[in-house]
């Protein structure tokens, strides 16, 4: 889903900006943006929340008592039990909640870092071979780009997952393809200004191909856009893969993310309140967080807005 | 101005062949298909079905059929409903939807803006903090969460409204509250900043020193430039509402073209599918097209780029 973060706005702006700059001035980015960040509270303790679930989600499974699919015939339907161990309560078939929720989260950060890698790499060979270009191939491409802004992605999706098999890597690949396009705007808009810079110039005068210049001398220089538009990216993927689920279209059982386990609860939440409480929680706070660093990282690396 | 309209409208048409295109060929790739049962229909007949539906003939000769009959607003039979026509059963869920979401719209407009503007004059003060807190619930908490909440809450719980259905305008209040939401947090975003933007300049200083009323300048001198971001956020708005009644709809049980779609993408009606996806597609570019028109009309910049 487009715009929890603003970022087709905002990030479309800051690559109109971008195009119309002179080169940013040398200075020591990289110290000066990690000082920012620091000094952002809210970021900072995201990050922390934020590291937490994702080891929680990795490494938790490891050390829960009870295992994903197991079923624990003794108590089935049960709200939180600290003397059987079911600390967050179990589901309809006696399966413990801590354990699928972990997985749940697992599977969300999974398809989240997947199609977040894959929007990136379309986004920046697709944005930074236009901007290189530019004239003709330059104008056609973002034509492209612009017709595919207007239609409504989430239905491409959708018609994507139903006719090829409702499987994960599907997930990740369709996500991540309709995802690319705001990527592709920034980087062109950042190429196009880097282009005119006298080391790309050097590179050319020296006889490097354009791709060589692509990827030796442009990509590199696109780390701070990329990285913010990337952790920008991942919460709207997260709650696309999350809504696809609820709607059965996503990840299937036994395998579980956080939107199927918040359908899975939502109908049941009059009897099993916690079957919908903890997965909605931790979505929230996982948005939240994602959303803070999103925004920290922007303040601290968008030399425009200081 | 009519140039203008013109050179939009012409920019749309493109767009919309591209996306019926697009979803055709992609629809037509599927392996499998309404009619894959577990017992196989005996060749004759599965011949007579599929001449029916024209899957008999080439691809290209069912595309320009499909087209030509979109351009005289026919859909095509629907493949699971047998009883039916695509256009019938858009034609039953479209007001639904165009219901729904501009009364959503309008709402969420007026309540984005009023709370934008209060916030922009009691800048950090305790309404603009409940403004940041209803914003960011809104923004961030996913719509089905939002939805599936109020259910409990409201539906369940209190017992005040219906939890489901549609009916009364009581079923309403809750899928317009979730759709409405998220629209209404981001345009009062837009519109604190834009007017506390404006009530910096020195035009407004000079209208207040010149000992207008508070609520005169507001009015009268504030008001309308600061409406702009608003109104250029519009459009895309519309959208996002559009596309958020895919989620409402299917939470609620409503019966929208939103609902349609996701009921045919799970039953393989791939006529129902292709004629809702076009049908949103069309309405966004329609609605799009709109704002943009009344946004050159409001600002006559816009009309000469």
């Amino acid at each position: 889903m487009p715009g929890i973060t603003h970022k087709d706005r905002t990030l479309t702006a800051y690559a109109e900006k971008l195009e119309s700059l002179d080169a940013p001035k040398g200075r020591s980015l990289t110290q000066d943006a990690m000082r920012r960040l620091v000094a952002n509270k809210a970021a900072m303790v995201s990050i922390f929340v934020l590291i937490f679930i994702i080891l929680a989600a990795f490494v938790g499974p490891f050390f829960v008592p009870w295992g994903v699919g197991e079923v624990d015939w003794s108590s089935i339907r049960k709200p939180p039990n600290f003397e059987k161990l079911h600390y967050l309560g179990t589901d309809q078939n006696g399966r413990d909640m801590l354990a699928r929720l972990l997985q749940g989260t697992q599977m969300s950060l999974i398809v989240a870092g997947v199609a977040t890698l894959v929007s990136v790499v379309i986004g920046i060979a697709y944005g930074a071979i236009a901007g290189y270009f530019g004239g003709r191939i330059d104008a056609l491409m973002m034509r492209f780009v612009d017709i595919m802004y207007a239609l409504p992605y989430i239905l491409f999706v959708i018609i994507l997952v139903v006719i090829f098999g409702r499987s994960p890597v599907l997930l990740f690949v369709g996500i991540g393809m309709l995802e690319w396009l705001t990527m592709a705007r920034i980087v062109r808009g950042q190429t196009l200004s880097l282009k005119e810079r006298e080391f790309i110039e050097a590179a050319r005068a020296g006889g490097a191909r354009a791709t060589t210049i692509i990827g030796r001398h442009i990509v590199p220089n696109l780390t701070g856009p990329v990285v913010i538009y990337a952790t920008l990216t991942v919460p709207e993927i997260i709650i696309t893969e999350s809504f696809l689920s609820y709607l059965g279209l996503g990840v299937q059982e036994p395998l579980t993310s956080l939107g199927t386990l918040i359908s899975n609860g939502g109908p049941v939440a009059e009897v099993m309140p916690w079957l919908l409480i903890f997965p909605a929680i931790v979505l929230i706070s996982l948005l939240l967080c994602l959303t803070y660093i999103g925004d920290g990282l922007r303040d601290a690396l968008d030399p425009k807005d200081r | 101005m009519f140039n203008y309209a013109l050179r939009r409208v012409m920019s749309a048409i493109p767009i919309a062949l591209i996306a019926v295109t697009v979803c055709f060929f992609i629809l037509r790739m599927a392996p499998g298909g309404p009619f894959d049962r577990e017992r196989p229909l005996p060749p004759a007949v599965l011949q007579n079905v599929l001449a029916y539906y024209n899957l008999d003939k080439p691809l290209w000769e069912q595309y320009l059929l499909y087209v030509g009959g979109l351009l005289q607003g026919d859909f095509g039979p629907s493949m699971s409903s047998y009883d039916f026509s695509v256009s019938e059963l858009l034609a039953i869920g479209l007001p639904f939807t165009l219901m729904l979401g501009f009364t959503a719209f309008v709402i969420a407009t007026i309540i984005g803006i009023i709370a934008g503007i209060v916030a922009a004059i009691h800048q950090n003060k305790w309404p603009d903090y409940v403004l940041v807190l209803a914003v960011m619930l809104g923004v961030i908490v996913p719509n089905f969460l939002m939805a599936a909440m109020l259910q409990l809450l409201f539906g369940v719980h209190l017992r005040w409204l219906p939890a489901g259905g549609a009916g009364t305008w009581l079923h309403l209040v809750l899928p317009v509250t979730v759709l409405a939401w998220p629209h209404a947090a981001r345009i009062s975003r837009l519109m604190r900043g834009s007017m506390i933007e404006t009530l910096g300049t020195n035009y407004i200083r000079t209208a207040k020193s010149k000992g207008i009323g508070e609520r005169l300048v507001m009015s009268r001198h504030a008001l309308k430039p600061a409406l702009i971001p608003v109104v250029s956020y519009l459009g895309p708005g519309l959208s996002y509402l559009l596309t958020g009644s895919l989620v409402v709809e299917n939470v609620f049980g409503l019966p929208g073209i939103g609902r349609y779609f996701i009921q045919a993408a799970l039953n393989r009606d791939y006529g129902l599918v292709l004629g809702t996806t076009v049908l949103y597609v069309l309405l966004i570019l329609v609605l799009n097209l709109l704002v943009d028109l009344v946004y050159a009309w409001l600002d006559p910049k816009v009309r000469y780029q």
